[in-house]
């Protein structure tokens, strides 16, 4: 999935404009109700739109911009702030090893070199099937069960090579 | 052990669940105080309770209510800083994940308490478990009428929304937080005016920690003297202490403040892995100056820890055994302060990254002497010198660091090499070679 990932657009003004599923708008519409001024929904929005495509990219603030009625440097502006929407396509699998101090202390960065050596890419690189992703992550509030990683929507913690072994092969399928 | 409040059913499968929460007399505090209580007593009462914010900072929690102007003519809002991203903290979101009424109980009395009709909880993206329990939660309460309109009978209206972060530390910083409710990048704000003035939307705001909101139904069930009576007289109440790191077993421990740093490694932790010495310890989430073995009968309560030298903070205690190379420990931190660093103020965003850079030389045998002067300046320069305290927060393991350690940070210089072995920190016994 590392190439240009393709979704439907509409061209509006010379704008490419993301195609929204209704779900999505829907999710929108009702985080709108919830504020009393538009722009606090674009974080809902995100949200729903990277749980649609998986990442975020400019014709989808496009499409956001114009159901909040907000323009899209203001969509723009908050996205490329927050670091858990990926910009581009990313594996089927994105997971995020958490490489702070607590999770170091208990072997983090050994954790994140087998990982390399198990799936035969680096940090920030995609397997060529396009199933997995590995992006090492600050705390994820589970350093108490370090060694972990996030996988997707998923933590896994209090990780051993069994674990992780187990883990790869049902992801793979 | 002293006696579990927050955590008492904590390990109760289905106390998440709106029925066995009332079970365990669960919104019994909401009932008495929309009956019996009104919300200038509520505050009083907090205030007299000795409550303190478990956020970070250890303000007076009552006090900060009553900041709230009264007649502002002004929407009043409460933000649940559900952020916890400091390293080394997971207990928010345990709290949330297998209690989350009790959370939503404390907000709605606080919300009562100050007036707000509209409370926004602002959970960090990834803990997509702990969102989804709290937004069950919520859902639950609306079915229930302890949220909407009219709230049993009272007259009192409160909605409650959940937003959910987008991976951005800085978001936990109480105006950085408000930013990001707005829609806007977080970039925190000048302070005063303090966001009980002016906080989102530019009104009157409080912000306040999970757990901190988590103690509010039980003073109110027990009583102010009785939650004043428990640990230390000015840092009172029952902490729930993050340990990780080199411990045999680490967890969330809830313990009487004051509970000395010795009986939470040995006794609640297990002691040290492998039965290796201990070298250090954090005692309040990375952002405080570390605490060397022999701050190991300091009691973890906020004036105690601050007169050894370093905070609670929000009382994550992260241990380091002997095998720990400090100049590493500092260096990994850094690194996450430069990388959460919002970019506003310039001493912090260039700051941070300098301190990765030198720090980084130093751990791969490049350093100098001339660096530790170095590293010292830049501390001095963006510590108490920007918008927020992330700055502050980077710092604190840098200066102590070598404040504590010199000789380590020496050593890699004159050997030019790290002398420490904990590259094989391992996992599960794979080590990289
Ligand atoms: C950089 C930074 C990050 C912070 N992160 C959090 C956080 O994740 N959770 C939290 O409750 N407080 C955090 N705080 C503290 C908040 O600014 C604020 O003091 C706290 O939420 C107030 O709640 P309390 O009075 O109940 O403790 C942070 C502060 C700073 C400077
Ligand atoms: S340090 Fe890894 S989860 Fe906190």
């Amino acid at each position: 999935m590392n190439a240009a990932a393709t979704y439907q657009t509409v061209e509006k003004a010379g704008v490419r404009v993301a195609v929204l599923s209704p779900a999505t708008v829907e999710k929108i519409k009702h985080a709108l109700g919830r504020f009393p001024k538009p722009l606090s929904a674009v974080l809902p929005a995100f949200h729903a739109v990277h749980e649609q495509f998986g990442y975020l990219d400019e014709p989808m603030y496009e499409a956001i911009a114009e159901v909040l009625g907000v323009t899209r440097a203001e969509v723009a502006e908050a996205a490329t702030f927050y670091t858990l929407f990926p910009k581009q396509p990313v594996g089927k699998n994105l997971i995020m090893v958490c490489k702070n101090i607590s999770c170091a202390l208990r072997g983090a960065d050994n954790l994140i070199s087998y990982l390399e050596k198990r799936l035969g890419i680096k940090v920030g690189e995609t397997t060529p099937d396009g199933k997995f992703t590995i992006w090492k992550v600050e705390c994820l509030g589970s350093c108490g069960t370090a060694p972990m990683m996030q996988v997707n929507d998923q933590f896994h913690e209090n990780l051993t090579r069994g674990k992780v072994d187990a883990l790869l092969e049902k992801l793979a399928k | 052990m002293a006696e579990r409040v927050l955590f008492k059913y904590i390990d109760d499968p289905k106390q998440h669940q709106m029925d066995t929460y009332i079970r365990h007399s669960g919104y019994s505090a909401l009932k008495k105080a929309l009956k019996e209580i009104k919300p200038a007593e509520l505050i009083e009462m907090v205030k007299k309770s000795g409550l303190r914010g478990r956020g970070g900072a250890g303000f007076p929690t009552g006090l900060k209510w009553s900041f709230v102007p009264k007649n502002s003519g002004k929407p009043k809002y409460l933000c649940v800083n559900a952020d916890e991203s400091e390293p080394g903290t997971f207990k928010d979101r345990q709290l949330m994940e297998a209690d989350p009424h009790q959370v939503l109980e404390g907000t709605i009395l606080a919300s009562y308490a100050i007036g707000c009709n509209h409370a926004y909880f602002y959970i960090r993206g990834e803990f997509v478990f702990g969102h989804q329990r709290m937004a069950q939660a919520v859902e639950e309460a609306y079915q229930k009428g302890f949220l909407g309109k009219n709230i049993l009978g009272s007259g009192y209206d409160l909605d409650v929304t959940i937003v959910r972060g987008g991976g951005a530390y800085i978001c936990g910083e109480e105006t950085g937080l408000i930013e990001s409710l707005e829609g806007k990048r977080a970039f925190p704000r000048v302070k005063p005016p303090f966001p009980a003035v002016s906080g989102l939307y530019n009104c009157p705001t409080v912000v306040n920690n999970v757990e901190t909101l988590a103690c509010v139904p039980h003073i109110v069930n027990r009583g102010a003297e009785w939650f004043a009576s428990l640990g230390p007289a000015k840092s009172p109440g029952t902490k729930v202490v993050c340990l990780s790191g080199h411990v045999n077993r680490p967890g969330n421990y809830e313990l009487e403040m004051g509970t000395p740093l010795r009986e939470l490694i040995y006794t609640h932790g297990g002691g040290i892995l492998g039965g290796r010495k201990l070298k250090a310890a954090i005692p309040g989430g990375s952002s405080v100056p570390i605490l060397t073995e022999k701050s190991i009968d300091v009691k973890l309560d906020f004036d105690s820890v601050a007169a050894a030298g370093s905070l609670l903070g929000c009382a994550a205690v992260i241990v380091m055994d002997e095998r720990t190379c400090m100049v590493w420990m500092a260096q990994r931190l850094s690194e996450f302060y430069e990388h959460e660093s919002c970019g506003k103020c310039t001493p912090c965003r260039e700051g941070t990254f300098w301190l990765v850079e030198i720090l980084s030389r130093i751990e791969e045998g490049k350093g100098t002497m001339k660096d530790l002067d170095l590293l010292l300046s830049i501390c001095d320069n963006i510590a108490f010198k920007t918008v927020c305290a992330l700055a502050d927060g980077a710092a604190a393991p840098v200066v102590s660091a070598i404040q504590h350690f010199k000789d380590e940070f020496v050593a890699h210089i004159e050997e030019k090499r790290c002398p420490w072995p904990h590259r094989a920190f391992d996992f599960d016994g794979f080590v990289q070679n």
